[in-house]
């Protein structure tokens, strides 16, 4: 009977709906410091969005057929990107055939979107993957079933830098586990290795990685033996993701304590099935959020890729700038091709909550 | 001893200049059950944490069911598969469900099919009294049942000797009873190997068929349960009862 008593007493207190303002005393006014910033912030909103909101959607212009109309209005030239918008998404590629790399482009994300999703982590996805990359390269490429052929020299655009973030992410991450797992390694030989490459790697710009594998790369190469420019640049990319990620694993690695590894040695499990199936599951929950900032700066990273001449979303942007016909509107091309980034990275970073959420078991650390 | 399932000669063992196993001699008999007591720092966790390679010894033989224990991995590892292990700690995978936990062993190092590796947890969860926790997560559940769970994780791999370390110790008072409960129960039925390093002396009155004191990494006194709690021979092992029989 007194459970019952207490039960009736321990009820939780109903959250309390503040009213708009006792909410706004409480947190925007609630000390001088906090009235000053709120005036602040309140006044540099009040000074930047009417100007920007009158520039970007009342003074626009969709319309104008060259830049000098454009320009009239005196607000964003949307009209532009518009004009230009195959050229700043796909790049070089010829434009009659720009529907292979859009098909292969919203394959692409469609795979990496179900990727996402817990009911899919099991065999089907290999299969899934597998098809998808076929087709893609299929209709990249061409060269069969009456595509004509489009060397890789010519691609560009949103579905090149897709590429690259996608392969240079998905080599980088097993690279640089391995990395991680051999840093720590009991035999000095693997151990010295992973060091010197960790460390080697992580002393270097990306910047120079891209020039050693652009130009320094061929000169060591025997005669006639040439590996293509894009891989290249993605051998770069992933050489020198793969030693950041390896640290950040580590030090998941090290979260981890000694009676994980305790409890799996005294079942019998071997060194690759305890770190498969007890180590790494956790150390990596442990380090999603700087492995996302890591996955997250590699798909910016990528635009780098234009100074070897490899024509990604940002050097399309520049090419689209060169006309002469529509000039001056370099504010909103990057505008644009900023959004485009700013959407797959807040995706990314999003997509990492959910994750850490979704793999919550209890402890609480 | 005839049919001993390990036999210790001679260890030694050194944690840099420290020497924590002082020539030890042990024979231990199948179907034995044995306690091992002893002060903070006695070494008496380390003895028989190097029985399954936990801890390396240094000099001397340890033979744990006909193999001797040396750096050969595969020998290692084949001696883990028979000596179930239960921590201080539980050293429960926070990850996987308690079910999970309990099928990891079988169905990875035993290839045990996953159907028969799940239908025998289940036998293992009842016999701890927690069939009802089987997809939840340890951290869902009391210092306790994590400590059960752990005592069934070990017990799915059919082990022919159960190690024990302090498995109470880190328990809440209320927690105590349940678990020795299940190893009381797990001593009297099944007729396993066990060797317990704790400071339950109920425990050991019970179930031991030999307790064994320890203090600076030596085995100073070993008998069976009544003389050694009656009468004591070494200075030390009375000290030792006398503080903790208050």
């Amino acid at each position: 009977m007194t459970q019952t008593k207490f039960a009736a007493v321990s009820v939780a207190p109903a959250s309390v709906r503040l009213s708009a303002l006792a909410w706004a005393r409480d947190r925007l006014f609630s000390s001088p410091l906090n009235i000053l910033l709120t005036a602040l912030a309140v006044w540099l909103l009040l000074f930047s969005l009417p100007a920007f909101i009158d520039w970007a959607v009342f003074k626009a212009n969709i319309h104008a057929s060259t830049g000098q109309q454009c320009r009239e209005t005196g607000g964003a030239c949307w009209a532009f990107i518009i004009e230009k918008h195959r050229l700043i998404l796909f790049g070089t590629y010829p434009y009659d055939e720009q529907w292979r790399p859009l098909i292969a482009t919203v394959l692409l994300l469609g795979v990496i979107i179900l990727s996402g999703f817990r009911r899919f982590w099991n065999f089907s996805l290999i299969v899934m993957w597998t098809l998808v990359l076929v087709v893609v390269a299929v209709l990249m490429w061409g060269g069969v079933f009456g595509l004509t052929y489009i060397e890789n020299s010519l691609w560009g655009g949103l579905p090149l830098t897709l590429m690259l973030a996608t392969f240079g992410i998905a080599l980088a991450f097993p690279l640089g586990v391995v990395l991680a797992l051999g840093r720590r390694s009991k035999m000095p030989a693997i151990k010295s290795i992973c060091v010197v490459y960790i460390e080697l790697i992580r002393g270097v710009p990306l910047i120079s990685l891209l020039f050693m594998a652009s130009v320094m790369l061929p000169l060591f190469l025997p005669e006639g033996f040439t590996i293509d420019k894009l891989l290249r640049a993605l051998i770069a990319i992933v050489l020198f993701a793969a030693a950041y990620i390896a640290e950040t694993v580590r030090g998941g690695l090290q979260s981890i304590p000694k009676g994980q590894y305790e409890g799996a040695d005294s079942l019998g499990l071997g060194y690759w099935q305890q770190m498969r199936l007890v180590i790494l599951p956790q150390a990596l929950k442990v380090v999603i959020p700087p492995l996302v900032g890591i996955f997250i700066a590699m798909f910016k990273d990528t635009s780098l890729v234009v100074i070897i001449g490899i024509f990604d979303l940002t050097l399309a942007a520049k090419a689209a700038l060169t006309d002469q016909v529509w000039r001056g509107f370099s504010v909103e091309v990057y505008l644009f091709i900023s959004v485009i980034y700013f959407v797959f990275c807040f995706s990314m970073s999003r997509y990492s909550q959910l994750l850490e959420q979704r793999l919550a078991t209890g402890y609480q650390r | 001893m005839a049919d001993a399932i390990i036999s210790m000669k001679g260890v030694n063992k050194w944690y840099g200049k420290f020497h924590v196993l002082r020539n030890i001699n042990l024979e231990v008999a199948r179907g034995e059950r044995i306690v091992i007591c002893g002060p903070s720092g006695s070494g008496k966790s380390t003895l028989i944490r190097c029985i399954n390679r936990l801890e390396e010894h240094q000099q001397g033989q340890i033979i744990v069911e006909g193999t001797e224990i040396t750096n050969d991995l595969k020998d290692v590892e084949a001696i883990r598969r028979d000596v179930g292990m239960v921590f201080q700690h539980f050293n429960l995978f926070p990850h996987l469900t308690v079910l999970e936990n309990l099928t990891l062993g079988p169905i990875w190092v035993l290839k045990t099919p996953k159907a028969k590796a799940e239908a025998d947890a289940m036998t293992y969860l009842e016999r701890v009294r927690i069939p009802d926790q089987a997809n939840k997560y340890p951290g869902q559940l009391s210092g306790g049942q994590q400590q059960r769970v752990a005592i069934a994780r070990s017990l799915c791999m059919s082990p022919k000797i159960m190690l024990f370390d302090e498995p109470t110790s880190a328990l809440d008072p209320e927690m105590v009873k349940e678990v020795l409960d299940v190893m009381v129960h797990l001593a009297q039925e099944s007729g396993m190997t066990m060797l317990c390093v704790t400071h339950e002396m109920g425990f050991a009155r019970k179930v031991a068929d030999r307790v064994i004191f320890m203090d600076q990494g030596e085995v100073i006194e070993q008998n069976t349960p009544d003389a050694f709690f009656d009468q004591p021979q070494n200075e030390r092992t009375k000290l030792f009862l006398s503080q903790i029989l208050h």
